[in-house]
């Protein structure tokens, strides 16, 4: 056996391990949601089948409602989100602004403290107002959520935009608006299109802040998975975290085609 | 940009009234600024001012009294359960994309680099979901380990545990650090390497002793970040187990959800806030220690 050969016995490994504890847990997930019965000692399911699939899915079901309430919410919050990010990236980009690098910062404080206790302070105030249990106010807090990577994918698209081309339309007779809308807006599309899906899939995603502000009346995707869990119902709890899944993995396959490098490179700067 | 036409817009800015610019400048800032502070500053204030304030009305610390009597353990085990993720986490990304920089073999870098990424964007409560099957007595990790001969089925046993909390933070988080410290690896200059190993320098001493300082800046970002997201992650300790001690936002949901006791919840919050600080602290004394 050649050296090029033997070389191959630590990389496999290495990549089997890896292999195994990426995949292996996602395999598990769908081994519970195929499976009717499964029974220790077995280690496989005993008998596979679609029926938890069809009581998930059933007309009358939570799933449906659940389903429909997540992609409300998450449309809801990517609209609100864009009309707040896009005009504060804008004028971090391209306005002269007071204490831009403070401001930067400002929106980053989110993310850099935990976000729980906030949550359950927003609920408390939500209260107040009538706003807890509502649809308005979970997707308030969504866009608080995604707010961060929304001003700063915006503030670097619209860096990227090159200038020389908003001035020859200026030049040309068009106004700072008919400039905004026809130059500057399709050029940093790419980058505003990466900022709402991301934006998108993190309110599909969120949980923490639904369970403290949702709750009873908002019940997306995260807490039908979380209450199935913790009601100890295994397959219907994988069903619905497959479906969860499946947006994260295309998201995760296709996010380079959105996120161009030279956007990537002015984010934060 | 050329150079030319930043010279001409910056100009062009200069003949405008620089108060009317600030102001189209923050009015268009305005609405995300309403946000961030309606629902960001203010319940923050009022988590500090709620944990502060005694049940007679007056400033007190009561309710850290009852947060350190009652949970403790809890906050020790928080801090030692998020260090210790964030480091196997720093160590399974500096080893990955280390390897994804120096691995001679393209077939294994492209490999590596396909597989390491499917957790990325994976929800944390998926992750929660699908480690409780993974690691159970019955689950896939310990009748591998049977079927490699490793273990005997009668002496598996249930990870959901600690241990259990710590590979679903792992398995959630190494992806993200590994991208961050695998995109800052790829930028370094390619000859200094090239000529370290042309000296006969190992990939690891490579790895440790020439590339990994000149990443420490993304790397410790990735750290911070990752401490603060698993500070406050809720569903991985309320799904994984019901063992304690347990994590502090475990106690927060328990303190609210049963008693309505904001004070203590709102006590172990601004501990959880403590925390962070410190490790942002550690974060830039290390960031301005480089700079020296």
């Amino acid at each position: 056996m050649s050296l090029a050969v033997l070389r191959w016995v630590p990389r496999g490994l290495g990549l089997g391990l890896l292999a195994f504890a990426v995949f292996g847990p996602i395999g598990n997930l769908l081994l519970w949601a195929f499976a009717e019965r499964w029974y220790w000692p077995h280690a496989l399911p005993s008998q596979y089948g679609l029926s938890f699939w069809s009581r998930v899915f059933a007309p009358r079901a939570d799933a449906w409602g659940s389903l429909g309430l997540s992609l409300l919410i998450a449309v809801l919050a990517v609209i609100v989100s864009l009309l707040l990010a896009v005009p504060a990236g804008y004028a971090l980009a391209r306005r002269s602004v007071p204490a831009r690098g403070v401001l930067m910062l400002l929106f980053l404080l989110p993310q850099a403290f935990p976000s729980l206790p906030i949550y359950m302070n927003i609920a408390r105030l939500f209260y107040s107002v009538g706003l807890n249990g509502t649809v308005p106010g979970v997707v308030l807090v969504h866009c608080l959520h995604g707010l961060v990577l929304a001003v700063w994918i915006s503030a670097a698209a619209f860096a990227a935009v090159d200038g020389a081309q908003e001035e020859a339309a200026r030049n040309l007779g068009a106004g700072p608006l008919m400039t905004f809308a026809t130059v500057t807006l399709p050029a940093a599309l790419p980058g505003l299109m990466a900022s709402a899906i991301f934006l998108f899939l993190d309110s599909l995603d969120e949980f923490t802040g639904t369970y403290f502000v949702g709750v009873p009346e908002i019940v997306t995707m995260p807490l039908l998975l979380f209450n199935a869990a913790m009601g100890g119902n295994y397959q219907i709890a994988s069903i619905t975290a497959l479906v969860l899944l499946v947006p994260s993995i295309v998201f995760m396959l296709v996010i380079e085609r959105f996120l161009k490098a030279d956007v990537l490179a002015k984010i934060g700067g | 940009m050329t150079r030319s036409n930043t010279a001409a817009i910056e100009a062009a800015q200069i003949r405008c009234d620089p108060v009317r610019r600030d102001f189209w400048g923050l009015l268009l800032l305005a609405p995300a600024l309403a946000l961030l502070i309606g629902l960001f500053a203010i319940p923050a204030v009022y988590s500090v001012l709620g944990a502060l304030t005694g049940k007679a009305g007056g400033p007190s610390l009561e309710h850290f009294r009852t947060a350190i009597g009652l949970y403790g353990w809890d906050i020790v085990f928080t801090a030692w359960l998020v260090c210790l993720s964030v480091a196997v986490i720093a160590l399974l990304a500096i080893l990955i994309a280390g390897y994804l920089t120096l691995g001679a073999n393209r077939l294994a870098v492209r490999a590596l680099a396909w597989l390491y990424r499917w957790p990325l964007f994976v929800p944390m409560i998926c992750a929660a979901q699908m480690m409780r099957g993974f690691l159970a007595k019955n689950g896939m990790l310990n009748n591998a380990l049977v079927a490699s001969g490793a273990l005997s089925p009668t002496t598996t046993t249930s990870l959901l545990d600690w241990r259990g909390i710590l590979i679903t933070f792992v398995w959630k988080q190494f992806p993200f650090v590994t991208l961050l410290l695998a995109g800052a690896m790829a930028s370094l200059d390619r000859n200094m390497i090239e000529a370290a190993r042309d000296l006969g320098a190992g990939r690891l001493r490579v790895l440790f002793g020439i590339v990994l300082p000149l990443v420490r800046a993304p790397l410790l970002v990735g750290c911070v970040l990752t401490f603060v997201t698993l500070m406050s992650v809720l569903s991985v300790p309320v799904m994984l187990t019901a063992d304690s001690p347990t994590m502090i936002t475990v106690d927060m949901a328990y303190r609210i959800n049963t008693f309505g006791d904001y004070g203590t919840a709102n006590a172990l919050g601004v501990i959880s806030y403590l925390m962070t600080m410190l490790a942002a602290w550690v974060y830039l004394r290390e960031a301005t220690r480089e700079r020296r």
